[in-house]
């Protein structure tokens, strides 16, 4: 294999990790004013992401840098040509963050409240936009011959893109219902699985219509097989919510996001980034990439030290997999 | 203002202010550490407290530096895209390694250390925060041998025809002699800085007589990290001074105002006047002391500003390699005197309380507390001194910042970043202070006895 088709892998990798770790944080950021009614059960939904939420986000951060480092030119054309989105993510992650360690840090219920709504919109956005970034990259953007992008903002909101939006969001927020069912006890757990149930089928169906659009739109063979084994497993999951096997549905959504965005990297390749305006300005792997050399070093880098972070940040799941219920949450 | 204004604006903004957090959580990992070390070893119940306390306000103080973070990594693409496309081949290694090596390990050890006080055996449980510290100053070196890169540039070729610098020996980025001085001062300044914090809240309890037993060996802790890393930031800044000199002659002239060479330089504490090369009006000159700081010896040649300013015309064509030379020679003494200044007041406070004493005075303590903003502005100082002096390049010699900015952003775009998050950071920095004021004033937490409570349902013994 190419080293640029190991790197674009690697950050089709990076993306998928991301979206199934920080998919159901933020799907519990999300479910918060929804499943949390009063502050203790909102601390209860609170805590059981705390410990892994940063380390979750940091999977962003490593893609990020991967794309600086593997291809230059698809960082630079992505980040400046969606600026203002890229933007609001950014407001959207940083008030997030900061609302995590700093809600608990005042006894007082109008303090709380506005964390909680910093937590709530923190997740919400972004879950939001990277469907509709993603839809953008696949579907393909204005680039001219030097690589920049030339549409304004709102060409990014074609349908599309929004319905790609939708699909994220939620998938995000049935993944991460899931994901309580599956991390508390109690009240707490039959309200989540009872919602993550009722949830299914509405994931099904925006899902569905936004990975059949993509399919027909590319016709690319291999995405189109995963894309029907990412729906396939999103039935499972949604069957696993009725019986209540919690461990089932929540592999089960991790599945289907994981496959369904390898899917659309498959569907991209050897693409990074489309032009519509013309194919010649479209921004490929080859055309974005770094030199060999670089890519070089930066393999054997992934090679020694992707395996050790994945059993470290295994391990601390491994720590905290007892389920939480309202009695643990310190009065 | 065009965009270029405005991205070099938010740059400097938004990365100033990630350095206030930063030194504290790169200082206080490692000493919180230290003092959890000094429990499971001896078991005294005043290093738990301490542990507790210190590890609380270093919290506060993480949360902020990792959500400001987040826009560093974002924005070399938004608002430099043509500097990224320049420079990624190279530019982009030690950031992506970074995050595989330092982020990761840093997140995940301290996610483990805050909520494992009751899941993790005791020495386990040690290890989480002395990881994560680790992590904190791999990050440091990786991100300062990206900067490094960019005030030296090593291990690279340019490529004419791709119209952009490529690495040829990583082995040359990681092992450039700029980084391993910069990376020695920076650590020595992040010590400080946390040393700092240490010193000032413990002086400000012990003026009350507060929980003696945990802020008087605070105070003493602080000083002493004060006064050792001050140490080693004037030898490593020393060596640094004699790095640049070599590598970028103009940032020493401009630091000095040295408007023409001469042998040998002399060094002035301050002057009154327009620092234009006409008249000084009146300043305060130690002599020799430039050549001694440039080269190492007394009587070494310092080149002037005008000289450089003539050479690089033949080297790079015509056009205007000064830079802001107010700027440059005003942060360079703000960064020494700043940090000169903390190191007095470490020394003061160590005097004062020797001996089990406590004094008194009012003044004293007040000067011991204002001590944590000191060392924060020597640090802001020492960058803003780093990059304007580097002007008007991004990659010394290589790549200049006016065209590093990205073509296809809108100033009207680049406006609305800038004052998003100018605001937002405002908003920020007022919580976060109040945080920190709150919970320092708190003081130290008394330990529960532990009840041997094993049940499925206990509480945590720690909870967002
Ligand atoms: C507590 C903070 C602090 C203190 C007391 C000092 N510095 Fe510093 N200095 C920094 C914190 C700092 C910094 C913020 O960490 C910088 C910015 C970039 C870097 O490498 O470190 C810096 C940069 C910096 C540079 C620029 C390097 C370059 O652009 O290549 C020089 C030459 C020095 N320092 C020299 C000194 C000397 C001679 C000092 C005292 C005698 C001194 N610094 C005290
Ligand atoms: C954390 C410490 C740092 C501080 C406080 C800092 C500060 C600044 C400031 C004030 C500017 C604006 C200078 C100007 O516009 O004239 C600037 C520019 C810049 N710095 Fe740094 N910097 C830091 C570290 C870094 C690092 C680690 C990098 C690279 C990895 C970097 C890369 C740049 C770039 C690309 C610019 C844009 C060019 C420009 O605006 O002039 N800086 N920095
Ligand atoms: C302009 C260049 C810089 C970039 C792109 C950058 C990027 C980042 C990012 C993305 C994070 C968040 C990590 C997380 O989520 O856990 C972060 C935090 C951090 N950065 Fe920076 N950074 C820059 C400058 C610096 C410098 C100059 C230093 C040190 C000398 C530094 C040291 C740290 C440390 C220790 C942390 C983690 C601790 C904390 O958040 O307070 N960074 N940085």
């Amino acid at each position: 294999m190419e080293l640029t088709t190991v790197w674009f892998s690697l950050i089709a990798l990076l993306w998928a990790g991301y979206f199934l770790l920080e998919g159901f944080d933020f799907g519990v950021g999300i479910l918060l004013p929804v499943l949390g009614r009063d502050n203790r059960e909102r601390r209860l939904l609170i805590n059981t992401i705390g410990p892994v939420w940063d380390g979750n986000e940091v999977w962003l951060i490593v893609a990020g840098g991967a794309t600086f480092a593997a291809f230059p030119e698809w960082y630079a054309t992505l980040f400046s040509g969606f600026y203002l989105p890229l933007l609001l993510i950014l407001v959207a992650l940083i008030i997030r963050g900061v609302a995590f360690e700093y809600r608990g840090k005042r006894d007082d219920d109008r303090w709380r409240r506005r964390w909680d709504w910093c937590i709530f919109a923190g997740s919400l956005v972004p879950a939001i936009l990277w469907g509709v970034a993603f839809g953008n990259i696949v579907r393909g953007v204005r680039l001219d011959e030097h690589h920049e992008y030339v549409g304004g903002f709102l060409d990014l909101l074609n349908v599309y893109a929004l319905v790609g939006g939708l699909t994220t969001l939620v998938l995000f927020v049935l993944h991460g219902a899931v994901f309580l069912a599956l991390k508390t006890d109690g009240e707490m757990r039959q309200r989540a699985g009872a919602l993550a149930a009722r949830l299914a089928p509405a994931a099904i169906v925006v899902a569905g219509a936004f990975l059949a659009w993509t399919a027909i739109a590319h016709h690319d063979a291999v995405g189109l097989v995963l894309f029907i084994v990412a729906a396939l497993s999103l039935a499972g999951a949604a069957v696993a919510t009725r019986l209540r096997r919690e461990g089932w549905a929540f592999l089960a959504t991790g599945a289907t996001l994981v496959l369904a965005v390898i899917g659309l990297f498959v569907t991209l390749f050897p693409d990074v980034m489309p032009s519509t305006i013309a194919d010649a300005n479209s921004l490929t792997v080859h055309n974005a990439s770094s030199t060999p050399y670089t890519l070089k070093v930066m393999t054997w880098v992934a090679v020694f030290f992707t395996p050790l972070v994945l059993l470290y940040q295994g391990w601390t799941y491994w720590v905290f997999r007892k389920r939480l219920s309202v009695e643990n949450i310190p009065a | 203002m065009d965009t270029l204004d405005l991205a070099r604006w938010q740059f400097g903004i938004t990365t100033v202010y990630h350095f206030f957090f930063v030194p504290i959580t790169i200082g206080m990992s490692a000493l919180v550490a230290g003092l959890q070390t000094a429990w499971v070893r001896t078991g005294k119940q005043q290093y738990l407290r301490a542990t507790k306390f210190w590890g609380k306000l270093f919290l506060i103080n993480f949360a902020m530096g990792v959500v400001t973070g987040l826009v560093q990594e974002f924005q070399f693409g938004m608002n430099w895209s043509a500097y990224s496309r320049f420079v990624g081949d190279i530019f982009g290694a030690p950031l992506a390694i970074e995050g595989l090596l330092a982020f990761f390990l840093e997140s995940t050890f301290l996610g483990l250390w805050i909520f494992g006080w009751d899941r993790l055996p005791k020495r386990i449980h040690l290890a989480t925060i002395w990881i994560a510290s680790i992590g904190t100053m791999l990050s440091a070196y990786f991100i300062l041998a990206a900067n490094s890169w960019m005030q030296h540039p090593v291990g690279y070729r340019i490529n004419q025809e791709a119209g952009r610098a490529e690495l040829t020996s990583i082995g040359k980025v990681f092992t450039n002699s700029t980084t391993l001085v910069t990376f020695a001062h920076t650590i020595s300044a992040c010590f400080l800085t946390a040393g700092a914090v240490l010193l000032a809240v413990s002086a400000w309890h012990l003026k009350r007589r507060n929980q003696p037993e945990v802020f008087r060996p605070g105070l003493k802790l602080g000083a002493w990290v004060v006064l050792v890393s001050a140490v080693a930031v004037f030898i490593s800044g020393d060596t640094q001074a004699r790095v640049m000199t070599e590598q970028q002659p103009m940032k020493m002239a401009a630091a000095e105002a040295l408007w023409n060479s001469s042998a040998p330089a002399s060094f002035s504490i301050f002057t009154i006047g327009t620092l234009n090369g006409n008249a000084d009006v009146f300043s305060v000159r130690i002599p020799d002391l430039l050549s001694l700081l440039g080269t190492g010896t007394l009587d070494g040649e310092v080149e002037g500003i005008n000289n450089l300013q003539a050479e690089y015309e033949q080297k790079y064509g015509p056009g205007d390699y000064k830079p802001n030379v107010a700027v440059t020679y005003w942060s360079f003494r703000l960064m020494i005197g700043f940090g000169t200044l903390a190191a007095l007041v470490a020394l003061v406070a160590l005097w004062f309380t020797r001996g089990g004493r406590t004094p008194r005075n009012r003044w004293l303590w007040l000067s011991a507390v204002v001590a944590i903003g000191l060392p924060l502005a020597a640090n802001s100082f020492g960058w803003i001194f780093t990059e304007m002096g580097r002007q008007p390049w991004t990659v010394f010699g290589v790549f200049k910042t006016a065209e590093s900015v990205s073509p296809s952003v809108s100033t009207a775009d680049a406006a609305t970043s800038l004052i998003v998050l100018t605001v937002l950071y405002g908003i920020l920095a007022v919580v976060e202070v109040g945080l920190f004021i709150k919970y320092a004033r708190a003081g130290a937490p008394e330990i529960p006895p532990d009840t041997g409570d094993e049940s499925q349902d206990r509480p945590l013994a720690f909870a967002y």
